[in-house]
């Protein structure tokens, strides 16, 4: 009986898969479990409804997404790599997290199967590959902008910078801000560092702020150790302006958060979910309905990496039976000449290195939700 | 000598060292067979390597946890140091010595001897203890290591090699190259590990252990296990024995950790932390501490069983775990054991000698 069950299943799931066979094979690795599947789920959330949109259209290009799981380990990221492969991936959505991808990055290159990856923001993911390329900010590129939108909004003069040691996302960001900061007139007053293991306690990083008169203090990591800087800031009656990256965003949809000690945070990130176009509208209003929160940046870089890939592969008039190296010839023609407008920006074109160039926006937390600054 | 020693053994113990080299090799033909004719899946082909590593970690921790009866819980430390220098010396010789192979080989020893040199000092305080003391030191030892190589920055100019701690203060010359970066540890290694170099780091690793084991220092390794005490009293130097199984096995986990490495395109310390040691200790547990065959078997299937778990999507790890516990339960239950043992021609034999 179980037999028979089992052969149905698999007639019926041939039949599906032959029925969708003129759908691009669309894979990517994502932590979908362990510390860092926040973003890995809203990253895969985000492509889904995209996939699901796309297919519901009267257009050509079909995809079909398969996500696996990598828990942001570059072992197992090249793993899941490789399970994609066996199932006939086509085109590539990296890894959502940048030493994962860095890994696969590799492997993607000595394949010639194309890749666009949500948001790993290493630079060393796109260098010396001509078919890697990133929807996201590269991580340098985001301490610069933050240092000049600090200096540009006259938001401070006085900056301390807390950064995680252990962590290339962080160190990256903190190594240009550093640099940037002090060209524009800014002083950086202190600069402290935690690491794995010991990022429960901040009293020592937040004093030495507090006592060398930071105005501002800059947070160039994750949302979960700068939770408890601001429960920490707050326990000791210290109350300067916070200035977060993308990293932080998320903040607000983290369990057991309260989120009144976020309130006043400035985030700056590409996404802004309140934008008032039609297209964030529409799709904030989708991931709503199907997960219940808002979305964060991961979910919409995602969701621009398929219509980023739907309009390249338009263009590019492919076809679904095509081989994984000519899509990817295609596409790199395509991606180095384009302007795409997405829910992360407008007018967004890339470089010939993969680098993505768009304009990032200033946000602040105010009543528990995201609102834009400008 | 080798030959020799072996024959002196008893046949049960001659036929087991045979019979592990012998399906070690059996499975790298199948599996080279499989690789070249296209046989296999792009999933297993990229395990290849990593298995390797992961056999040769398992016989290395199984020379400390089961025949010099310690518990080391810092296992994958020994595995950074050999990742790092290892990578870090192949970047170095990458002009000098063009032809990969040779580079792969060099590197792993370089790799080998800066792990023994760690595994040395840090055995100096460590062996000095014992029990649930001395794995409570190795696993903070393990966790040193791994925030070492967080702040740890290596370039190379034209000036020569500089390195700095905490922040990158190596203010290389025009056209350096910073090597190691601190927690982003190295990018763009070159892939220059290939299975059969993995399947020589496997046999070395497994004749380095079995000729030490079945040799005078091995019978005192587990002379000094089973009873401390009788074997102080005949004289027998226990912190040198110690320290040699220590230094050789972290020798062994730092080649592998090379192998690893120049496996994947980057490496960070991160990889390296408390869990990696726990899963090694998992495949020497699993396998039957002392017995280098189980560690090897339980490397490789623990290595492959979340892969091939992937069609299970979410309930991937939960399965994986229960899958481990039925397993570490069944290994452990003696009727079933006695059932195996039934089925085993060799040991019915080995029970009638």
């Amino acid at each position: 009986m179980t037999k028979k069950i089992l052969t149905c299943t698999l007639l019926i799931l041939a039949m599906a898969s032959s029925a969708f066979g003129a759908a691009f094979k669309l894979g990517g690795t994502a932590p979908l479990t362990g510390g860092a599947a926040i973003y890995g789920m809203a990253a895969m959330r985000g492509a889904q409804i995209a996939v699901d949109e796309i297919n519901a259209m009267n257009i050509d290009v079909k995809f079909e997404l398969n996500y696996q799981d990598d828990t942001h380990d570059a072992e197992k990221a090249v793993n899941a790599y490789n399970a994609l492969k066996d199932w006939g991936m086509q085109i590539s959505l990296g890894s959502v997290t940048s030493k994962p991808c860095e890994a696969t990055a590799a492997e993607n290159f000595a394949d010639r199967i194309f890749a666009l990856t949500p948001s790993a923001s290493a630079r060393a993911v796109t260098e010396g590959k001509d078919n890697v390329f990133q929807m996201c900010f590269v991580d340098p590129n985001q301490g610069s902008a933050s240092a000049q939108y600090i200096a540009n909004k006259n938001l401070a003069k006085k900056v301390a910078v807390i950064w995680k040691n252990d962590d290339v996302y962080s160190k990256g960001i903190r190594d240009t801000f550093i640099e940037t900061a002090p060209k524009l007139g800014l002083e950086i007053v202190s600069e402290t560092t935690f690491a794995d293991g010991n990022d429960n306690d901040f009293s020592v990083q937040l004093t030495d702020a507090q006592k060398n008169g930071a105005e501002l203090v800059f947070l160039p990591m994750y949302y979960q150790p700068a939770s408890l800087i601001f429960a920490q800031a707050k326990s000791m009656g210290y109350a300067p302006k916070w200035f977060g990256v993308d990293g932080m965003d998320g903040i607000l949809t983290m369990e057991g958060f309260d989120k009144s000690l976020a309130e006043g945070v400035i985030l700056l990130t590409p996404f802004n979910a309140d934008a008032n176009d039609e297209m964030t509208k529409k799709f904030v209003a989708e991931y709503q309905k199907r997960h219940g929160e808002i979305p964060n940046q991961f979910a919409a870089d995602g969701y621009d990496c398929v219509y980023a890939y739907c309009q390249a592969l338009t263009q590019a008039k492919a076809k679904a039976d095509m081989d994984a190296e000519e899509i990817c010839k295609l596409m790199i023609e395509q991606f180095t000449t384009m302007k795409f407008n997405g829910v992360t920006g407008s007018n967004v074109t890339w470089a010939k290195n993969g680098e993505v160039s768009k304009d990032p926006k200033g946000m602040i937390i105010k009543n528990g939700a995201y609102v834009g600054l400008d | 000598m080798t030959m020799r020693r072996l024959i002196n053994l008893k046949r049960v113990e001659a036929r087991r060292i045979y019979l592990t080299y012998f399906i070690v090799i059996l499975a790298y033909i199948i599996c080279q067979t499989m690789s070249s004719t296209k046989f296999l899946s792009s999933t297993m082909r990229g395990m290849l390597v990593p298995i390797c590593a992961y056999m040769v970690m398992a016989v290395s921790l199984n020379l400390v946890v089961g025949i010099s009866g310690e518990l080391s819980l810092g296992h994958a430390g020994f595995m950074s140091v050999g990742a790092f220098s290892g990578v870090a010396s192949a970047i170095l010789m990458q002009n000098l010595i063009p032809f990969a192979p040779v580079r792969l080989a060099l590197a792993m020893i370089i790799a080998a001897i800066f792990a023994a040199v760690a595994g040395f000092l840090i055995g100096i305080p460590v062996l000095r203890l014992k029990g649930d003391y001395l794995a409570i030191v190795t696993l903070a030892f393990g966790e040193i290591i791994k925030s070492l190589l967080n702040n740890f920055y290596l370039g190379v100019d034209s000036g020569g090699i500089h390195f700095s701690m905490l922040s990158d203060t190596t203010r290389l010359l025009p056209g350096g190259k910073l090597i190691i970066r601190g927690p982003m540890g190295i990018s763009g290694i070159q892939k220059i590990s290939t299975f059969p170099a993995g399947f020589i780091l496997v046999m070395i690793a497994l004749m380095v252990v079995f000729n030490l084991v079945n040799s005078r220092s091995g019978r005192a390794f587990m002379a000094i296990r089973d009873d401390r005490i009788a074997a102080e009293s005949i004289g027998l130097d226990i912190t040198k024995y110690k320290m040699m199984a220590f230094v050789t096995s972290a020798a062994l986990a730092g080649a592998a950790g090379a192998l690893f490495a120049m496996n994947y395109s980057t490496i960070v310390a991160n990889k390296f932390d408390f869990n990696t040691s726990i899963l090694i200790l998992v495949f020497v547990v699993l396998g039957g501490q002392g017995n280098m065959l189980g560690s090897i078997i339980a490397a490789a299937a623990l290595t492959i069983l979340p892969e091939k778990l992937r069609e299970f999507s979410d309930y991937r790890m939960l399965l994986y775990a229960i899958i481990l516990i039925i397993t570490m339960l069944g290994t452990n239950n003696s009727e079933i054991r006695s059932f195996f043992a039934k089925l085993n021609p060799f040991k019915r034999k080995e029970e009638a000698e």
